[in-house]
C-alpha cells in the first residue's frame, strides 16, 4: 500500500465576490490532481510559478481544504479527520519550507524550536533534560554542532537554518516531508551539501519525500519519481528517469530544453528564442 | 551578539531614551518612597505663608492654602503613576487580547469585531468620562477606568495590524504543520512577536494617560481634595495667576516632563525592538 | 586579517582592444559595529566593448556589492571605496554626486534582479521608460513617449502602444525585466549591467530574457557585465568571466577555457558540485562554508574548505592574482594541480 494516496486534488480560490458576499469568480489553483508515493522514497512535483505546486503540498497536509478529491495517509483519509486526529496525525507527516530564515520564529532558540514538537505532543512523556539531549542528538544527526541549540536563527547563516529545519521535521520520527524548494533559497555549494543530507537521511530513516521544485536539474538528484504541473494540472508523471530520457509532454520537453547547461563544449550555446505565452 | 544584548544597547545609546528613562525612574522613586522624600507633608497648611515665591524653605514656593509645593509636587506623583498604571493595564488587558483574536480569526468574526472597535473609537473622551464617573462616583479610579477604556481601541488596532502581518510569516504556517493548536500558536508565537509594538503604545499611552488625569482633575472629576495631583493643583492655581504664576508652571512642567520622558522611551523602544530580522536580512542582501 | 595583495601582471604586455571599463584593486570596506569589515578586496577587471563578463559567486563573495559601488550606489551607506574604474576615460569612482548621474541610465544602464520591485508602482510603464530619455536627451515629451513605446516593442511586448499606457502591477516577471531593459537601453548605453537580471524569474522566462539580452548585444554591440550564481547562465552567455569567492577574485579567463580546464581549486569544487558530476548518487559537495567578512581566515580565504591546501603555505599568506596568457588565478598551488572541469572524466 502507498504511502500516501492522493486522487482527484482540486482547490479554487475566490477571486471575485459579490456584495452580498457570494463567490462570482474563482481561480482554479489544482485542477483534478492524482499521484501516490511510497514509502521511502522520493516524489517530485515540477512546475513554474503559478503551476499549483506550492498549494497541491499544502492540501497534501491539509493545511489550506480541499475543495474536492480524496488524500490518504497511511490508509487513512485525511480529509475526514476530526481537529484532535488531524493534528496528531500531524507527527507522521512534517514539512519543511523555502526561506528557512522565516520558517522558524525568530524569537525562539534554535534548540527550542527543534524540541517544539516533542513539547507540543509529548510534553509529559519527556522531560526538559530529555527534549534537549533529543534536540542536540539532532543537530549533530544534521551536520550542525550540538552547542548550536542556543544560538537564534539570525545567527546562522541560511544553509545552517535549513538544517534545522530539516531537524525539527525529523522530531518525531515522521514518515514523510513535504519539502517545498527546500534548496531554491541556498547558495550552489550549500545546496549540494542540504540536498546530499536529505538523501543520508531518507536511506537511514526510511523517509519519503514530497518534493517540490521549479528546478528541474535539482530534481534529478534526489527524484525517484515525478509529476510535471502547468497550470493546475499534471501534465505528465512517472519514474524520474524516464521523464529526463524521453518526455511526453510538449510543455515538459519546453521546460527541459530552458535550462542553461554547463557541460557540453565551452562555446557558447545559441538556442532559438522560445515563444512563450506571457513571458 | 545576541540579540537580547543588542536590542539593550540599542535601546541605551539613544540618549533621549536614556533621559527619559532616568525621569521616569525618579517618578517611580516619588511615588514609591513619595512619605520619605517630601521636605514637608504635602497637606499641612500654614495660612500665614500663602502664596509665597520660591524660597529656600520652600523650593517651589507655597500655594494658596500655604501648602509646600514641592512636596505636592513629590506626592503628586504617586498619582500620576497610579493614573497612568490603571488606564494603561486596562487598556491593553482587554484590547490586546481581541486585537490578536481578530487578527488571527476568520473574516466575518474579524470585521464584526473591528466594527465594534471603530464604534468605541468615536466615543468622545471627556464626555465619556463624565459619564463613567457619574455612573460609579468620583475617584482617580473611576476616572482612570473610563480612560483605560477608551484606550481599548488603540490596543486593539495596534494588536491586529501587527497580527495580521506576523500571521503571514512563515514559522507560523511551520507552526500549525508542527500540530501547534490554535491557542499554542497565539501564545507561543504570535504574541511574543507582537508584543514590541504593542510595549511602544503603551509607553505613549502611559502618557497620554497622564495628561488625561490632569485634565480631569482640572475640570473637577479627578482626585478630591485635599490629596495632591498635578491637575488639581493647575486647577487651584487659576485664580491667583496673576500673583503667582509659579503655581501653575511648576506642576505643568512636571506633567510636561513626564509625558515627553514617556514618549522618547516609547520610541527608543520602537527603534531598539523594531529592527531585529528585517534589517538583518536587508544587510545580508546588501552584501551578497 | 588580510594582507594587501598586490594586482601582480606577470605576462609580459599583450596588445589587447581598448577597454571599455577597466577596473583596477576595486576595494570597498563597510562599517560594522565591528570595524570596518571588506566586502571587496582589491577586484580587478576589464570589459571591452560588445563583449559579455561575467561575475560569478555565492552569497558574500561581493559580486553585487561591486556593480553597485562603480554605479556609486555604495556611497550612503557608510562605505569606503577606493581603486579605480575607468570608463570611457572616466574614473567612475572619482566622479562627484553632480557627475555620477549623467553616467548613469545614459552610459550605462542596469537591470537588478527582481524587476517588480524595481519599478515604481505609481506610474506607468511608458512613463517610467520616457522620464529616462527625457532626463538624459533633449527631447520633448511626445518624442520620449515615442521611443519608449518603439522600445516595448523592439522587445516583444505585444501591443506595445497600449501597454505602454498600463501600471507595473498588471505585468507578469518575465514583462517587467523587459521594462527594465527597455529602461536600461533607452539611452543607448555603451554598458549594460545586469544584476542576476533572471534569478527570480521561471526557467522558461529566464531563456526568453537571455535571448532578448543576447538579442540586443548583436543588434547595438553594447558590452554587458552580468552578475550571476548560475554557472549554466555563465556558459551561454558570458565570452569571459571572473570567480568570485569571499570579496576576492579567484579566478578569471575565457568562459569555455575556465569551465573546461580550471585553475582554482574553488571552481572545480563548483563544477563538481553539479548534478551531472553526482557520484555514487550523492553530489560532491564543497565542504564548509562561506566565512563571515568579520571573520576571514589568515592567508587564502578558500583554504580552510579547500582539498588541497598546504598548511603553512595556503594557510599563512593571501595569494596574489598571477595573470597568465589571458587567465588569470588566485592560488599559490595552481600550476602543480591537475584540476577537473566540465566534460572531463
Amino acid at each position: 500500500m502507498s504511502l500516501l494516496e492522493v486522487t482527484g486534488l482540486c482547490k479554487s480560490f475566490p477571486t471575485r465576490r459579490d456584495a452580498l458576499g457570494r463567490v462570482r469568480e474563482q481561480h482554479h489553483a489544482v485542477k483534478d490532481v492524482s499521484f501516490s508515493v511510497e514509502p521511502g522514497t522520493t516524489f517530485a512535483i515540477v512546475g513554474e510559478s503559478g503551476a499549483g505546486k506550492s498549494t497541491t503540498a499544502r492540501l497534501v497536509l491539509r493545511l489550506i481544504e480541499p475543495s474536492a478529491g480524496s488524500v490518504t495517509f497511511d490508509g487513512i483519509d485525511v480529509c475526514a479527520l476530526g481537529g484532535r486526529e488531524l493534528r496528531l496525525l500531524r507527527r507522521r507527516m512534517q514539512m519543511i519550507f523555502q526561506d528557512p530564515s522565516s520558517s522558524l520564529d525568530p524569537r525562539v532558540s534554535v534548540g527550542e524550536s527543534i524540541a517544539e514538537p516533542l513539547v507540543v505532543f509529548d510534553r509529559t512523556a519527556t522531560t526538559k533534560a530529555q527534549r534537549t539531549e533529543r534536540a542536540a542528538e539532532l543537530l549533530e544527526r544534521v551536520g550542525l554542532a550540538a552547542r548550536d541549540r542556543l544560538k537564534y536563527p539570525s545567527e546562522m547563516s541560511g544553509g545552517q537554518l535549513q538544517r534545522v529545519a530539516i531537524a525539527r521535521a525529523l522530531t518525531l520520527h515522521p514518515d514523510l516531508i513535504v519539502c517545498d524548494e527546500p534548496v531554491a533559497a541556498l547558495d550552489m555549494s550549500v545546496r549540494a551539501q542540504v540536498l546530499n543530507l536529505m538523501k543520508d537521511l531518507q536511506s537511514e530513516l526510511e523517509l519519503a519525500f514530497l518534493f517540490i521544485s521549479h528546478d528541474l536539474s535539482l530534481v534529478r538528484v534526489i527524484a525517484d519519481h515525478l509529476a510535471v504541473m502547468h497550470r493546475g494540472a499534471i501534465v505528465e508523471q512517472g519514474p524520474a528517469e524516464q521523464i529526463f530520457a524521453a518526455p511526453s509532454s510538449e510543455y515538459t520537453s519546453k521546460l527541459l530544453a530552458a535550462v542553461p547547461v554547463v557541460s557540453g563544449p565551452g562555446s557558447r550555446q545559441r538556442r532559438a528564442r522560445t515563444v512563450m505565452e506571457d513571458a | 551578539m545576541r540579540r537580547r544584548e543588542s536590542v539593550l544597547r540599542r535601546f541605551l545609546d539613544n540618549r533621549a531614551a536614556l533621559a527619559g528613562l532616568v525621569v521616569l525612574a525618579i517618578l517611580l522613586l516619588c511615588a514609591v518612597l513619595g512619605g520619605l522624600l517630601t521636605p514637608q507633608d504635602p497637606n499641612e497648611q500654614d495660612l500665614r505663608s500663602a502664596l509665597e515665591s520660591p524660597s529656600l524653605s520652600h523650593l517651589a514656593g507655597t500655594d494658596d492654602f500655604g501648602r509646600d509645593v514641592l512636596s505636592r509636587l513629590i506626592a503628586g506623583a504617586a498619582v500620576s503613576l497610579k493614573a497612568a498604571l490603571v488606564a494603561t493595564s486596562l487598556g491593553a488587558a482587554i484590547g490586546v487580547p481581541l486585537g490578536m483574536f481578530a487578527g488571527f480569526a476568520g473574516r466575518l468574526t474579524d470585521a464584526a469585531l473591528s466594527r465594534l472597535n471603530d464604534g468605541l473609537m468615536a466615543v468622545p473622551g471627556i464626555i465619556f468620562a463624565l459619564a463613567v464617573v457619574a455612573a460609579l462616583g468620583t475617584s482617580l479610579t473611576n476616572a482612570m477606568i473610563a480612560i483605560g477604556i477608551l484606550f481599548v481601541p488603540l490596543f486593539f488596532r495596534v494588536a491586529r495590524a501587527a497580527t495580521v502581518s506576523v500571521r503571514e510569516e512563515t514559522y507560523i504556517e511551520a507552526s500549525q504543520a508542527l500540530g501547534c493548536t490554535r491557542a499554542r500558536t497565539i501564545w507561543r508565537h504570535i504574541f511574543p512577536n507582537v508584543l514590541s509594538p504593542i510595549v511602544v503604545q503603551a509607553a505613549l499611552l502611559a502618557g497620554a494617560a497622564i495628561a488625561a488625569e490632569a485634565s480631569l482633575s482640572f475640570i473637577g472629576i479627578g482626585v478630591a481634595p485635599p490629596q495632591a495631583s498635578w491637575g488639581s493643583m493647575i486647577q487651584a492655581a487659576i485664580p491667583n495667576l496673576e500673583r503667582e504664576p509659579y503655581l501653575v508652571i511648576f506642576p505643568g512642567l512636571a506633567i510636561t516632563l513626564t509625558v515627553m520622558a514617556l514618549t522618547f522611551v516609547g520610541d527608543g523602544l520602537r527603534d531598539a525592538l523594531g529592527t531585529s530580522r528585517r534589517a538583518s536580512v536587508e544587510a545580508k542582501e546588501a552584501v551578497a | 586579517m588580510t594582507t594587501q595583495a598586490s594586482p601582480d601582471a606577470v605576462a609580459p604586455e599583450v596588445e589587447s582592444p581598448p577597454r571599455l571599463l577597466d577596473v583596477q584593486g576595486l576595494t570597498v570596506e563597510f562599517r560594522t559595529s565591528a570595524g570596518w569589515s571588506r566586502a571587496v578586496d582589491d577586484v580587478s577587471f576589464d570589459v571591452h566593448p560588445g563583449e559579455t563578463v561575467g561575475l560569478v559567486g555565492e552569497s558574500g563573495c561581493g559580486k553585487s556589492v561591486t556593480m553597485l559601488s562603480l554605479l556609486g550606489l555604495t556611497r550612503r551607506a557608510n562605505a569606503r571605496v577606493s581603486g579605480s574604474a575607468v570608463f570611457e576615460g572616466h574614473d567612475l569612482l572619482a566622479l562627484s554626486a553632480k557627475e555620477l548621474p549623467d553616467i548613469r541610465g545614459n552610459r550605462v544602464g542596469t537591470i537588478f534582479q527582481q524587476p517588480a520591485r524595481s519599478l515604481n508602482p505609481a506610474f506607468t510603464v511608458g512613463e517610467q521608460i520616457a522620464e529616462t530619455i527625457r532626463h538624459h536627451r533633449q527631447v520633448g515629451r511626445k518624442e520620449a513617449w515615442r521611443r519608449a513605446v518603439a522600445l516595448l516593442d523592439d522587445l516583444s511586448i505585444p501591443n506595445a502602444e497600449k501597454r505602454a499606457g498600463e501600471y507595473p502591477h498588471t505585468f507578469s516577471g518575465g514583462m517587467c525585466q523587459r521594462v527594465m531593459i527597455a529602461i536600461a537601453l533607452s539611452c543607448d548605453p555603451a554598458l549594460l549591467i545586469a544584476d542576476e537580471p533572471t534569478t527570480a524569474l521561471d526557467v522558461t522566462v529566464q531563456a526568453a530574457i537571455l535571448d532578448i539580452l543576447r538579442a540586443i548585444q548583436d543588434e547595438r554591440g553594447i558590452a554587458i557585465v552580468l552578475v550571476s550564481h548560475d554557472l549554466g547562465i555563465v556558459n551561454e552567455m558570458c565570452d569571459r568571466t571572473n570567480i568570485m569567492y569571499a570579496g576576492q577574485v579567484v579566478e578569471a579567463g575565457d568562459t569555455g577555457e575556465l569551465l573546461a580546464q580550471p585553475r582554482h581549486p574553488y571552481t572545480e569544487g563548483l563544477l563538481q558540485g553539479l548534478p551531472e558530476n553526482m557520484v555514487g548518487g550523492r553530489l560532491q559537495a564543497i565542504p564548509g562554508n562561506v566565512p563571515p567578512l568579520d571573520e576571514l581566515p589568515d592567508g587564502c580565504h578558500f583554504a580552510p574548505r579547500c582539498a588541497y591546501a598546504r598548511a603553512g603555505d595556503c594557510d599563512a599568506v593571501v595569494p596574489p592574482l598571477v595573470l597568465d596568457d589571458g587567465r588569470a588565478v588566485r592560488c599559490l598551488r595552481s600550476d602543480e594541480l591537475d584540476l577537473v572541469g566540465v566534460g572531463a572524466r
